[in-house]
């Protein structure tokens, strides 16, 4: 089995159109769950959200570009761009054939396919864009990435909900571990503000009425975000071979499925992910400092969350700093997992716990050291972090520090 | 009254909505049927409310959702949706 080193981070998302910019937010308690540009008509029953409030597509992109790349995959795009440029890997014919690109989403292109149907149904109008295809499908970010930086190696997307780029994370680092690759550009995307979207969200009842507000008391659900994360994961003596700056390390990945509700989470099954990353990473939960948690900021999620790392993680669970960053980027659904992946290796790298912000109280059944408001500076050695999707589909990614 | 008019009038047709939207026969809710009696889970709850949403031209409110665990309970819920809407509009306005 191969090391797995991490040498490039990416993010874009409703704190920063870069990881640094992004960074300086969390590690500050910054929530940007802001009203939303705009409110629907009649409005939505929730006001605010946390879009990509500084992203424009043009700064990045020739309008030929746009013509076939999605909101969703131009997330994944810039975020690859930026992972890579860190990396400083250079792909020759080589290293192009022995790198994977794996990415997550929830729904895709879901402007386009809106777009679509107003034209067919609202305005009778059969002749729909010719690029919708293109433009909707999920693997749309994945193939933008592998033309872009000319990769040949295994390409694809997975979409589990909440869990799509854990599970694309997870399975790019087995790929590296395992040796079918020396490097993979991972990670996700997503962009939800779709009015056709934001009603089938809305009608769900899930969505927090102003923010989120992750193991609080007084929650009231969670808040709805956009953006993407990519990592570049590397063959540790690949990496050591070509004087790369390592950003952390990827030593395990967990998945397991409740079969239990389609919608309702089980105590076990993300319980069981938990353990089986913590058994992949070969260590032991006394071993983890820091849990970034699923934390959406529902009644049920933080409540099954709760005890679901109280099971596993036993009396250290009374010493371990948990937190949810979507109460400052908002759940960004398959992007979740990547930017909190981000999030997480940036807590351990920089030695400050992001905080769980927008908190009031404590629920005496979310009784965990949930890092309230204010982010706190901690030695962290070890941390995982957790995605517990609709559908029961779970996944855990551990990560340490440099060492 | 309310029992009265309940069993009769609101309440038959809140059974109605629950009895097709789950799909089981009107004969097997009752005004003291239970949404645990019936296996009405979560989601089902939310299928239900938008039903009944659609059914009396009210808006549930997310807080309501989580007082309404037995038939009875819903139909005081949308007896009082209802009459709010009929103060908020009077008669005759559009």
């Amino acid at each position: 089995m191969n090391r797995v080193a991490v040498t490039g981070l990416g993010l874009v998302c409703a704190l920063g159109n870069t990881v640094s910019e992004s960074w300086s937010r969390l590690a500050a308690g910054e929530s940007r769950i802001l009203p939303l540009s705009d409110p629907g008509n009649p409005p939505y029953k929730f006001n605010r959200g946390a879009e990509a409030w500084d992203f424009n597509p043009a700064e990045h992109f020739t309008e030929k570009d746009l013509i076939v790349l999605e909101r969703f995959a131009q997330f994944a795009t810039v975020a690859a761009r930026e992972a890579v440029a860190q990396s400083g890997l250079r792909f020759d014919a080589e290293l192009a054939d022995r790198t994977a690109v794996v990415t997550g989403t929830s729904v895709g292109g879901q402007f386009s396919e809106e777009e679509g149907y107003k034209r067919l149904y609202r305005e009778n109008n059969p002749r729909v864009a010719p690029l919708t295809i293109p433009r909707t499908m999920a693997n749309a970010g994945a193939s933008r990435i592998a033309l872009e930086f000319g990769i040949h190696g295994p390409g694809y997307t997975v979409t589990t909900a909440c869990s799509s780029s854990n599970h694309a994370l997870g399975q790019a680092f087995w790929m590296v571990r395992s040796g079918q690759v020396t490097a993979a550009i991972a990670g996700g995307s997503e962009a939800v503000f779709a009015e056709g979207l934001l009603r089938a969200w809305e009608a769900m009842r899930v969505v927090s009425p102003d923010v989120c507000r992750p193991f609080s008391v007084g929650r009231k659900g969670l808040s709805l975000g956009e953006g993407g994360g990519i990592m570049v994961f590397e063959n540790w003596e690949h990496a050591e071979a070509r004087g790369a700056a390592v950003l952390g390390e990827m030593i395990g990945f967990g998945m397991s499925a409740d079969a239990h509700h389609i919608t309702q989470p089980s105590m076990e099954g993300p319980a069981k992910c938990m353990a089986w990353a913590l058994r992949d990473a070969g260590i032991t939960p006394e071993q983890v400092d820091y849990i970034n948690a699923h934390g959406t900021g529902t009644q049920t999620n933080d409540v099954i969350e709760t005890r679901a790392i109280r099971s596993i993680f036993g009396r250290s669970a009374e010493r371990v700093l948990v937190s949810s960053t979507k109460s400052m980027h908002g759940h960004t659904l398959g992007a979740a997992g990547a930017i909190e992946a981000i999030a997480t290796l940036l807590a351990l790298k920089n030695s400050v716990v992001p905080p769980t912000a927008n908190f009031t109280g404590p629920d005496a059944d979310c009784d965990l050291d949930v890092v309230p408001n204010q982010a706190r500076t901690a030695e962290i050695g070890i941390a995982i972090t957790n995605t517990f999707a609709f559908g029961g589909l779970n996944a855990t990614l551990v990560f340490t520090r440099p060492r | 009254m309310p029992e009265d008019s309940e069993a009769n009038g609101l309440g038959s047709q809140v059974i109605r909505v629950i009895a097709q939207t789950q799909r089981i026969p009107p004969e097997r809710i009752s005004l003291d049927s239970t949404f645990e009696e019936l296996k009405i889970d979560s989601l089902d709850g939310i299928n239900i409310i938008f039903a009944l949403e659609n059914e009396f031209g009210i808006n549930i409110p997310d807080e309501g959702v989580q007082t309404m665990r037995s038939v009875r309970e819903t139909v005081a819920g949308v007896r009082q949706l209802i009459q709010q809407k009929n103060l908020a509009v009077p008669p005759g306005a559009a």
